[in-house]
C-alpha cells in the first residue's frame, strides 16, 4: 500500500497535504483498494462552507460500498474537485493527486496534531 | 439471448386491448390539461405474451430448480394458494365497502391473527405491515411508542447484533432510534458482556434474530432478554427465521415483546421476484394498545343459527396507520390457506424437516467447506467459500460455478461477521435426493476450486448470461430503455 | 404435502449427522416451552381447504353482485386477460430478488420495462422498481426530502386533499423524524394556491394529489414555481389512468412524483398488494430509496441488467440508508408492466377518456337530482364529490338496500363534509347502472 511521506493521515482513511494554511484533502491508496472500482463521487461541502472536524464534506461510491467522507481537519472550504463528478475513476487512479477531493483553509491548524506520519497509518491494526 | 425491450417492440397503430365505446354521450375535454403525447409501446396482445414468456425463461425459480438461498426461506409455493386468493370473493372486493359486505374477509383475517398469535404464543397481531422491513418499522414504532407513554423519552438506543440484517439498523434509524451494534461471542451468540455494558437508562431495546443469521438458536436468549427487560428495555424480534420454529418453540417464550412474520417466508407465499411479501407484527398483551389500526376483532362469536360478526376497531394508543388499508389481503389468503392444508403437525413438520435438512447438509459438507461457528444448526448454516490452498477463489466464484449446475447460488458475504459467506437454507420441501445432488455438487466445486480455478473464475458459462459488468451498470446509469428521437411521431 | 422425507431418509439422514432422533436436533433450545401443544386443527386435504376458502369468500358481496361507485384510493377496472396469464407463470412468481443476475435476466428485464413505462407515463427520468402502495410512496417522497436537506430544513406542506390515509401514513413514518407538518389544516377543500402562502426557506417538500382525493384537477405551475423559489421539493401523488388524458406532472416541474398503481391491472383485493409508484429527476436518483435495475452488458458482451445502486441500500448503508425497504412489489409490478405493455399508447387514452365519459355523465345526471349538486367549476377525472341533501351516510345506507355501493363518505376524515360522498365512475360502470343509481336517489332522498 502506497502513502507519501510528506502526507498526513487520519484514522478514517484520508490524508492531507498542508500547503502554508491550506490544508489539501483526499482518500488514501488503502481505501480505494478496499472501496474497489469508484463509481461516484459526491463533494457535499461547497465552497465557503464552514465545517468543523469530523464532518462529512463528501461520499464515495463504489458497487460494493458507500463511504462518507470526514473532514480530518475543520475550517473553510476554499474549493472542491469538480472534475472528480464526470471521473469517479480518478480515485482509484491517482488518488493523492488529481484526485484531491477539497481544500480547507484551516481554522486550527493544532488539529493537525491527531494525523498520523506515513508510518504510524501502514502499520496501523486493520480489522481484516 | 437478449430479448427487446417492450419499447423495441412497439409499431404505431398496433393495438393489444381495445374498450367497448363510450355508451354514454361524449363530454366536452378539458382543454388546458390534456396530454399532448404519450410516449407508451403499442405491440399486439399475442407479442405482448411471448415477450413476457420468453424472458420469464431466463430466470431461475422455485419451480425450475433447487434454490437453497439462505436467510430466504424459498420454499415450494403451493399452487391452491394462487386459486384460493384468486376467488373473486376474495379478489375483487373493495377495502373500503361497508363491514357487514365482507364478512368472509374479516373473519379470514380475523383466524390468520389467531393462527399466528397460537403459533407465536403472543397475545395479538396485526396483518397491516407489507414486508418484513415494514414489520420492523412498525415494531421499532411501537417500542419508541410504548417507553412515551411511560414518559420515558431518553429510551432511544436500539441494540443491534452485529449479525443482524441491514433492515433491522435501518428501520431503527427510521425510527429516530441510536443504533448501537453489539457483537456476537465465539459461538456466535448475543455478547453477554457487551450488552450488559450497554444496559442504562437510555436502553430502548434490542433487535434479536433467533434462530440468528449464522443459522443459531441463540444459547444465550434468555438472559439477553433477561438483562434487557431488568433495564427496562424491550426486546424486537426479527421473525425472519421462524421456519426454525414452528410448532417447536414461541418466540414469545423466550421473552420476545414484538416481532413480525414473513409470511412470504415461513409461509409459502411466493417471493414474485422480490415482492409482495407481508409482515404482521405480534406483541405481547402489554403492547396491544399500540398496535397500527386498524385490527380486526370479532364482536359476536355466533351460534348455531348466527354466523360471528366482525370488526375493524383503532387500538387506543395506536402508532397509526403504517399503508393505505388493512395489510397485504391478497398475500393473507394464500398465508392462511397454507397454514390450513399443514395444521398443527403439519406446521411442526415443517420446522422439523427444514432443520433437519440443514443439518444434513452442513454434516456431509463441513470437512470441505469450513464451518466458522460449527454446531448443531437451525434450518441454515453458513459455510465459508475460501481455501487456503485456493487463493484466488472467493465466495462468489462458487457461487457462479453452481449455477452452471442448475442450482441457484447460496446468500454470499451475509452476515457481514463471517469472511466470503456462504448462506445454505435447504428449506423443507427437498427430497433427499436433490440434498444430496446439491451436496454432490458443492464438493465437486471445491475440488475444481483448488484444481482448476479458472472454471470458477469463469462461470457460468451454461447460463443464458455470462457474468455482467456491475461497474458499468453503476457508471452508466442506464435506468430506461432509450427511445429514438422520433418514437412518438415515427 | 410440501414435505416429502420416508421413514428411511429420515434415519439415514440422522445417521449421516450423528443423531438418533429429529428431537435431539433442538438440543440448544431452553426445554421449558419446547414442542408446545398447538391449539389449532390438524391439516386438511387440498380439496376440503379449497371447499372452506370457497365458502369464506362466497360470503363477501362482490361489485358482481354490487353496483360499485366506491373508489377512494382503489378502483374497479378492467384487467385483462393476458395480465394474470403472464403473473401465473411461475418462472416469475417462485422466483427471489434477482440478486444472481446470470440466471434472472427475466425478472431485471420486467424490473427495467416497468421502471421505463412509469418513467414515460409520468414524464420523469427515471423511476424506481415499486413501494409497497401510494400510502408508503408518498411518505418515501417525505423520507427522500427529509434526507435531501440532511434533516436541515424541517417543514413539510402537506395538502389537505391528499388521501387521508396516506397523509396518517406520512404521519406514522415521521414520527421518528425532527419534521413538521403543516397545511393539513386548510379547509377541506382548499386549492393547491392556497399553500403557497406557507412555504419558506424551512421547507423541504410541497406534496399535493393529482387529481386530488376529490378528484380536481388542478393546474399546479405557480404552486411548483413557488416551491422552487425557495428550493424546496415539490412532490405531485398521481393516479396513472388519469395520465393517459391528462398532462404528466413533469410539465409542472414536480421534482417527485408518486402515484398509486393499484389501477393498472391489478385487483382490488381487499385492499393489497397494490404497487407504490415513485419517479423522480435524475439528479436525485441517489436520494431515491428502493431497487433498481440498471443496463449493462455481460461477459459475452450481451446487453443485460442488474440491480444497480445498490450502495443506497439498508443491506449495505444499513443504519444510514435513506429508507429500510427490502423487499418490493416485484409481482404487481410486473402485472402493471404487462397491463401498460398491453394498453399502450392508444389503450390508456381510451380507457381514460372512457372514465372521464362515463364520470361526467354521472355527475350532471346526479347534479339534476333535487337537492343534490356537484361542483360546476372544477375540471375532474373520473371521481367527484357530490352534495346531498342528507348525510352522505344515510346515502349510502338507501343505495346499499338497491345493491348499490354508493361511494366514499367524506365525513368519516372530514368531519365538515358531512353531506358529502365521493364517486367513483369506471369503464365497469355501464350507463344503465348510473341511471339506476340516479333514479333511487330520485326516489327515495328528499330533504
Amino acid at each position: 500500500m502506497k502513502a507519501p511521506a510528506e502526507l498526513k493521515y487520519s484514522k478514517n482513511d484520508e490524508w492531507i497535504r498542508v500547503e502554508g494554511d491550506v490544508a489539501v484533502m483526499g482518500i488514501t491508496d488503502y481505501a480505494q483498494d478496499q472501496l474497489s472500482d469508484v463509481v461516484f463521487v459526491e463533494i457535499v461541502a461547497i465552497e465557503g462552507d464552514e465545517l468543523g472536524q469530523g464532518e462529512t464534506c463528501a461520499v464515495v461510491e463504489s458497487v460494493k460500498a458507500a463511504a462518507d467522507i470526514y473532514m480530518p481537519v475543520g475550517g473553510e472550504v476554499v474549493a472542491v474537485n469538480g472534475a472528480l463528478a464526470d471521473s469517479p475513476e480518478l480515485i482509484n487512479e491517482d488518488p493523492f493527486g488529481k484526485a484531491w477531493i477539497i481544500k480547507i483553509k484551516m481554522s486550527d491548524p493544532g488539529e493537525m496534531d491527531s494525523m498520523m506520519d506515513s508510518e504510524t497509518y501502514q502499520n496501523l491494526e486493520r480489522d481484516h | 439471448m437478449t430479448e427487446p425491450t417492450i419499447f423495441e417492440l412497439s409499431r404505431p397503430n398496433r393495438i393489444g386491448i381495445r374498450f367497448p365505446a363510450p355508451d354514454v354521450p361524449l363530454a366536452e375535454l378539458p382543454e388546458d390539461f390534456l396530454r399532448k403525447d404519450l410516449p407508451l409501446p403499442e405491440v399486439p396482445e399475442n407479442e405482448v405474451i411471448r415477450h413476457f414468456t420468453n424472458i420469464s425463461q431466463l430466470n431461475h425459480a422455485v419451480d425450475v430448480g433447487y434454490y437453497p438461498l439462505g436467510s430466504c426461506t424459498m420454499k415450494y409455493n403451493p399452487k391452491i394458494n394462487e386459486e384460493t386468493a384468486r376467488l373473486p370473493g376474495f379478489s375483487q372486493i373493495h377495502p373500503l365497502q361497508p363491514v357487514e359486505t365482507v364478512q368472509g374477509a374479516l373473519g379470514l383475517m380475523h383466524e390468520t391473527q389467531q393462527w399466528l398469535a397460537e403459533i407465536s404464543g403472543f397475545s395479538a397481531v396485526s396483518l397491516q405491515p407489507a414486508a418484513g422491513a415494514h414489520g420492523e418499522l412498525t415494531g421499532v414504532l411501537i417500542i419508541r411508542a410504548y417507553h412515551r407513554s411511560r414518559g420515558d423519552l431518553n429510551r432511544t438506543k436500539m441494540l443491534v447484533p452485529d449479525s443482524a440484517h441491514g433492515t433491522n439498523p435501518a428501520s431503527s434509524a427510521m425510527s429516530g432510534m441510536e443504533i448501537v451494534e453489539l457483537p456476537s461471542d465465539e459461538r456466535g451468540n448475543i455478547d453477554l458482556d457487551a450488552l450488559k455494558a450497554e444496559c442504562d437508562e437510555t436502553l430502548a431495546g434490542i433487535m434479536i434474530t433467533n434462530p440468528n443469521t449464522l443459522g443459531l438458536f441463540d444459547e444465550n436468549i434468555l438472559k439477553a432478554c433477561q438483562l434487557v427487560h431488568e433495564h427496562g428495555g424491550l426486546v424486537y424480534g426479527d421473525g425472519a427465521n421462524m421456519n426454525a420454529l414452528l410448532g417447536i418453540y414461541r418466540p414469545a417464550e423466550m421473552g420476545i415483546d414484538v416481532m413480525h412474520f414473513n409470511l412470504h417466508k415461513t409461509f409459502s407465499t411466493p417471493h414474485g421476484g422480490g415482492g409482495p411479501g407481508s409482515g404482521p407484527v405480534g406483541v405481547i398483551k402489554e403492547l396491544e394498545g399500540f398496535l397500527p389500526a386498524p385490527l380486526v376483532v370479532m364482536t359476536s362469536e355466533g351460534d348455531d343459527d348466527n354466523p360471528a360478526i366482525y370488526d375493524f376497531i383503532i387500538p387506543e394508543q395506536t402508532i397509526g396507520r403504517t399503508k393505505s388499508f388493512h395489510g397485504h389481503f391478497g398475500i393473507i389468503v394464500r398465508a392462511f390457506t397454507y397454514m390450513l392444508t399443514l395444521g398443527k403437525n403439519g406446521l411442526k413438520d415443517v420446522a422439523i424437516y427444514a432443520v433437519l435438512n440443514a443439518n444434513y447438509i452442513q454434516a456431509r459438507v463441513k470437512d470441505v467447506y469450513h464451518i466458522p461457528y460449527e454446531r448443531t444448526c437451525m434450518h441454515e448454516f453458513v459455510a465459508e467459500g475460501k481455501w487456503e490452498d485456493a487463493p484466488e477463489i472467493r465466495a462468489l466464484d462458487v457461487s457462479k460455478r453452481l449455477i452452471d449446475f442448475g442450482f441457484h447460488p447460496p446468500t454470499n458475504y451475509f452476515p457481514l461477521i463471517v469472511n466470503e459467506a456462504l448462506m445454505i437454507e435447504p428449506t423443507e420441501t427437498e427430497t433427499k435426493e436433490t440434498l444430496d445432488r446439491f451436496v454432490d455438487t458443492l464438493l465437486q466445486v471445491a475440488d475444481e476450486a483448488k484444481n482448476n480455478p479458472e472454471i470458477l473464475h469463469n462461470a457460468p458459462t451454461k447460463a443464458p448470461f455470462g457474468r455482467f459488468d456491475e461497474v458499468k451498470a453503476a457508471k452508466d446509469l442506464i435506468l430506461k430503455t432509450q427511445l429514438p428521437d422520433d418514437y412518438l411521431t415515427s | 404435502m410440501y414435505t416429502s422425507h420416508t421413514q428411511a431418509d429420515r434415519e439415514a439422514m440422522l445417521k449421516v449427522i450423528g443423531m438418533d432422533k429429529v428431537e435431539d436436533l433442538f438440543q440448544s433450545l431452553p426445554d421449558e416451552g419446547k414442542f408446545p401443544e398447538l391449539a389449532l386443527p390438524e391439516g386438511i386435504t387440498e380439496m376440503e381447504a379449497l371447499d372452506e376458502l370457497s365458502y369464506i369468500s362466497s360470503v363477501n358481496e362482490t361489485p358482481q353482485e354490487l353496483i360499485s361507485f366506491l373508489g377512494a384510493g382503489a378502483y374497479n377496472h378492467y384487467i385483462p386477460a393476458a395480465v394474470d396469464s403472464i403473473l401465473r407463470r411461475s418462472e416469475f412468481y417462485t422466483a427471489y430478488t434477482p440478486y444472481q443476475p446470470e440466471i434472472a435476466q427475466g425478472t431485471l428485464q420486467a424490473m427495467f420495462e416497468y421502471q421505463s413505462l412509469i418513467a414515460a407515463l409520468t414524464g420523469m427520468d427515471v423511476a424506481n422498481a415499486s413501494h409497497y402502495d401510494g400510502a408508503t410512496a408518498v411518505a418515501e417522497a417525505v423520507n427522500m426530502a427529509y434526507h435531501n436537506f440532511r434533516g436541515r430544513r424541517k417543514k413539510v406542506i402537506l395538502s389537505p386533499s391528499v388521501h387521508p390515509q396516506y397523509r396518517a401514513t406520512i404521519h406514522t413514518y415521521m414520527k421518528g423524524m425532527d419534521l413538521e407538518i403543516v397545511g393539513e389544516d386548510l379547509e377541506s377543500e382548499a386549492d393547491p394556491d392556497q399553500l403557497i402562502s406557507l412555504i419558506d426557506e424551512q421547507t423541504a417538500l410541497v406534496l399535493v394529489q393529482y387529481p386530488d382525493f376529490f378528484g380536481r384537477i388542478f393546474d399546479l405551475t405557480k404552486l411548483s414555481e413557488a416551491a422552487h423559489a425557495e428550493k424546496a421539493l415539490f412532490a405531485v401523488h398521481i393516479n396513472p389512468v388519469a395520465l393517459g388524458l391528462i398532462k404528466p406532472p413533469s410539465e409542472f416541474d414536480a421534482d417527485i412524483v408518486t402515484g398509486e398503481g393499484q389501477a393498472l391491472g391489478i385487483p382490488m383485493s381487499f385492499g393489497g398488494p397494490y404497487l407504490g409508484l415513485f419517479a423522480t429527476k435524475k439528479q436525485y436518483v441517489r436520494k431515491m430509496a428502493g431497487r433498481l435495475a440498471g443496463e449493462t452488458v455481460d461477459a459475452l458482451g450481451q446487453r443485460g441488467y442488474v440491480l444497480t445502486l445498490n450502495t443506497r441500500e439498508q443491506h449495505i448503508r444499513r443504519e444510514n440508508a435513506t429508507s429500510n425497504i427490502c423487499t418490493n412489489q416485484g409481482l404487481i409490478a410486473l402485472a402493471s408492466t404487462v397491463y401498460l405493455s398491453l394498453l399502450g399508447k392508444n389503450g390508456l387514452q381510451d380507457l381514460a377518456k372512457l372514465n372521464y365519459h362515463k364520470a361526467h355523465y354521472a355527475a350532471e345526471r346526479i347534479s339534476t337530482v333535487p337537492g343534490f349538486m356537484v361542483n360546476p367549476v372544477q375540471p375532474f377525472f373520473n371521481e367527484f364529490v357530490i352534495h346531498c341533501p342528507i348525510p352522505a351516510k344515510e346515502v349510502n345506507q338507501i343505495l346499499l338496500t338497491h345493491d348499490i355501493l354508493g361511494g366514499y363518505d367524506l365525513s368519516q376524515d372530514y368531519p365538515d363534509l358531512s353531506h358529502e360522498l365521493l364517486v367513483a365512475v369506471t369503464e365497469m360502470n355501464s350507463k344503465s347502472e348510473i341511471d339506476f343509481m340516479v333514479e333511487v336517489l330520485e326516489e327515495e332522498t328528499h330533504d
